[in-house]
């Protein structure tokens, strides 16, 4: 079993009207079946309302399914004693970025975590230390939150999650509320912590930049996961994305339409090097035809 | 800008004072306030001075950072030096129209103003030189005998705590609302009370769906770090009490003593 | 007509040691009915310039003229002025207040003082505008989508009619749709009106499909100021401040100095696309 797993997950919000009558029942997540293994990086895309948040919520223990089971590292969040280990295990950042940090100095609230653990004093030190120093923003553990930027709040937020040492790091949309520079230095802190800690991480996002480098990507739709591959798969279907209101990276999309147009591309191009190398290859097979 | 704004005004700088335990400034300001009202003539209070002059050349905290605060109580301080000089019964000094000042009421009214200046001036020491942090930490610990009667002195703490954070965060929000509403016609400031009381719906509902919204975030975010109140819980900087701590405990109950003897020994 | 700025500086923090210089000495004409990008990093500016146009802040130093009167003169009506220069704030929708959405709308036009009948008709017609299904005008506003949300926001000033429109990132945070969604209500609505339309964001992708000219801000100034295509061409400088070009820019400069023949300003995937099928078919 891979350190998050799910079967059949279904999650429902009841809607009640102003009197507190039930008026309806939304399925935020419709049977969801999953299963992650130890040390990925996961990309989890979709829509606003597509139920991605909520899925990931269920992976912290702060949402419990209304039907079927998760599963974090082996522990069924539907069983309280379990709950603490579960939060400890896959920690969880949060979109905005001024509203998860608690305490009023850097450091502090990257100590908050381990505090709530029981961790003892020395230990946390440390802790908040390599945390600090794996985000890159140690240089400035003494500062006041309110005078970092948005991209450098989001580290701090990562730091505060890896300082309690989990196995699994679930991010919901942490780079929404950014400006583009904020953006790559988050990301290029998340694929750190997968590729040097070697911690699964669960990505929620709507940028499609930021998910060409995970291992898998999970598309959701209407509470279901509608596609799920490696990006290339994914990527090879932009009429598919498009109809879930999603789009694909800008030199995908060219070499896409040059295909319409009759250019024999090959699907998914991801980055700008190997759009060149093809266009480059095509243009000098033509030459040699002609 | 709005977020520069500190609360508690702390004066960042090194000294004795600032190294103190939190709970040693805390008891501290207690026991001044207390000297205070016990003087009954003015040699305590010459006491009570030297002993704040010290404090404050070792704090290394400006004089002039000390007085900033005692602006904003002038009106009350006069408001005080008013109603008892005119309004003492005793031996009439001055009269005129329907006016009297008494020698008792001046007497009442010197020591008022001295005392009100002292207990500001002894306070901000306080604030000036311990981090809200720090201040929130050692009230919580100070407070923690409290807990057999039930106070949630752990709570009561971390809401300090982060309501200093989300202060400034709120103040800022305010601003952006009320730049959003302004360019939308709205006019915060004309109008009689009632008008500018309405005029207010278009800032104050946004600003509490905003504080609603946030406090929500915020308390999933302690939840996913594992908060569950403060059983169980260790401290990334515990407060110990040094050997200066206890020195400084020696020397504050020694003033005490000392001023009040004073004060009530000589003539 | 025109807002034009002449000589702008703006300083925040006063005379103080902690003072910063948030405008320096900007030079602007923006005529009538031009679609403007404004683009720069978090803290370039561009959000203190955009204020002053409205005369939410006021100029530290220089002159600010709309339609040829110096709206820092005394007797110059501020409220009129933020009614003709429209400003779309970030996160709109957290200003909206009313218990439903046609409320909401109206309360920018009856702040102008205008009547009942007037107030209701500009609301009606704003939020046709925005495209926002009717059936959602007679709802809490806090019931929407976060993409109609923003809607219903920018209707509030839309209902204003104004001159000029500035929206301030005004996708941010919706998912790739919604932002098109938005993008394209700008356009359609520049079409049918002409009003002079100031789009603030990082993204250049956004701005390059649309806009006639580019304004690049950096430490206060103005660094850049051309039409897309020019501007793109200093990719390079663009990066060292924290900025970059569209992604076709960069493919179509890799692709002209691996010895392809092709434009290597093209701006849009539609031009490039163009470009380099001329070259390969």
């Amino acid at each position: 079993m891979g350190i998050i797993k799910t079967d059949k997950l279904v999650f429902e919000y009841i809607r009640r009207d102003e009197d507190g009558n039930v008026e309806g029942i939304n399925r935020a997540v419709d049977e969801v079946t999953l299963d992650i293994k130890q040390g990925d990086f996961i990309a989890v895309l979709g829509h606003n309302g597509s139920g991605k948040s909520t899925l990931a919520k269920h992976m912290n223990a702060i949402l419990c399914p209304t039907e079927g089971t998760i599963w974090v590292d082996g522990r069924d969040t539907r069983e309280e004693d379990e709950v603490w280990n579960i939060r400890q295990t896959a920690g969880m950042v949060f979109q905005n970025p001024d509203n998860q940090i608690i305490g009023q100095v850097v450091e502090e609230d990257v100590g908050f975590g381990p505090e709530n653990m029981g961790v003892p004093t020395k230990e946390i030190w440390e802790r908040v230390e390599e945390s600090l120093k794996a985000v890159g923003m140690y240089e400035f553990r003494k500062y006041s939150p309110n005078k970092l930027s948005g991209g450098q709040k989001q580290r701090v937020s990562i730091a505060g999650v890896l300082a309690m040492h989990p196995k699994c790091i679930v991010l919901d949309e942490p780079t929404a509320m950014l400006d583009p520079n904020g953006r790559k230095d988050v990301i290029r802190a998340i694929r750190a912590l997968n590729d040097v800690e070697n911690v699964t991480v669960i990505l929620i996002t709507h940028y499609m930049e930021e998910i060409i480098h995970a291992d898998k990507v999970f598309v959701m739709d209407e509470g279901k996961i509608a596609m799920q591959g490696t990006p290339k798969e994914i990527f090879s279907q932009v009429e598919a994305l498009k109809a879930l209101r999603l789009d694909v990276p800008q030199v995908t999309l060219l070499a896409y339409e040059l295909q319409k147009k009759g250019i024999a591309l090959p699907d998914s191009i991801l980055s700008i090097e190997e759009f060149t190398k093809e266009v480059m290859h095509y243009y000098e097979q033509k030459g040699r035809k002609a | 800008m709005l977020r520069d704004i500190t609360l508690g005004q702390y004066y960042q700088t090194e000294s004795v004072i600032h190294r103190l335990d939190p709970r040693v400034k805390l008891a501290g300001t207690v026991i001044f306030i207390i000297s205070l009202f016990c003087f009954d003539k003015g040699w305590g209070y010459i006491g009570a001075a030297i002993f704040l002059a010290i404090v404050i050349k070792l704090s290394k905290v400006p004089f002039k950072f000390m007085i900033k605060g005692m602006r904003s109580i002038m009106f009350i301080l006069m408001i005080t030096v008013v109603f008892n000089l005119f309004l003492t019964p005793g031996e009439v000094v001055v009269s005129f129209w329907k006016l009297q000042i008494t020698k008792e009421g001046i007497r009442i009214a010197a020591f008022m103003v001295i005392r009100l200046a002292m207990l500001l001036i002894g306070s901000s020491v306080m604030t000036l030189t311990t981090t809200p942090n720090n201040l929130t930490d050692g009230m919580e610990k100070a407070m923690r005998p409290l807990k057999v009667l039930r106070l949630p002195v752990h709570e009561i703490a971390m809401m300090m705590s982060i309501a200093l954070r989300f202060i400034p965060i709120l103040m800022e929000e305010t601003d952006k609302i009320m730049k959003a509403q302004l360019a939308r016609g709205a006019d915060f400031e004309s109008g009689n009370i009632f008008k500018k009381a309405k005029a207010m719906v278009p800032l104050l509902v946004p600003l509490f769906i905003s504080a609603f919204r946030r406090a929500n975030d915020l308390a999933m975010a302690m939840e996913a770090r594992c908060y569950r109140g403060g059983n169980g819980r260790t401290k990334m900087k515990p407060l110990v009490y040094k050997k200066r701590d206890a020195i400084a405990y020696l020397v504050l109950f020694a003033y005490l003593a000392g001023s009040i003897a004073v004060d009530k020994l000589l003539w | 007509m025109a807002i034009i700025l002449d000589h702008v500086s703006h300083v925040y923090g006063g005379d103080t040691t902690l003072s910063v210089k948030a405008l320096n000495d900007i030079n602007l004409v923006i005529p009538d009915g031009q679609f403007i990008g404004l683009i720069g990093h978090t803290g370039s500016g561009k959000s203190t310039l955009v204020q002053h146009l409205n005369g939410l802040l006021k100029a530290t130093s220089g002159s600010i003229y709309f339609n040829g009167q110096d709206i820092d003169d005394k007797d110059y009506n501020r409220k009129e002025l933020r009614s003709k220069v429209g400003l779309v704030f970030q996160y709109p929708e957290h200003q909206l207040f009313e218990s439903d959405v046609f409320s909401d709308v109206c309360f920018g036009p009856k702040n102008l003082g205008l009547s009942k009948k007037e107030t209701e008709l500009r609301a009606y017609d704003a939020l046709r505008k925005v495209g926002l299904p009717e059936e959602c005008f007679y709802q809490s506003p806090f019931d929407l989508s976060g993409g109609q949300k923003r809607r219903v926001a920018i209707a509030g000033v839309l209902a204003m009619k104004p001159e000029v429109l500035i929206l301030d990132e005004p996708t941010a945070g919706l998912d790739p749709k919604g932002r098109e969604e938005i993008l394209e209500q700008i356009v359609k609505l520049r079409e049918e009106s002409g009003i002079t339309i100031i789009l603030v964001s990082h993204s250049m992708e956004d701005v390059a499909e649309y806009v006639d000219r580019i304004l690049v801000m950096n430490h206060g100034e103005v660094m850049y100021d051309d039409v897309p295509r020019e501007v793109f061409k200093h990719y390079k400088e663009l990066e060292s401040v924290g900025l970059a070009a569209p992604q076709v820019t960069y493919i179509m400069h890799k692709l002209k100095a691996a010895g392809l023949g092709v434009d290597e300003n093209a701006t849009t995937i539609s031009e490039a696309c163009e470009e380099i099928s001329k070259v390969l078919l």
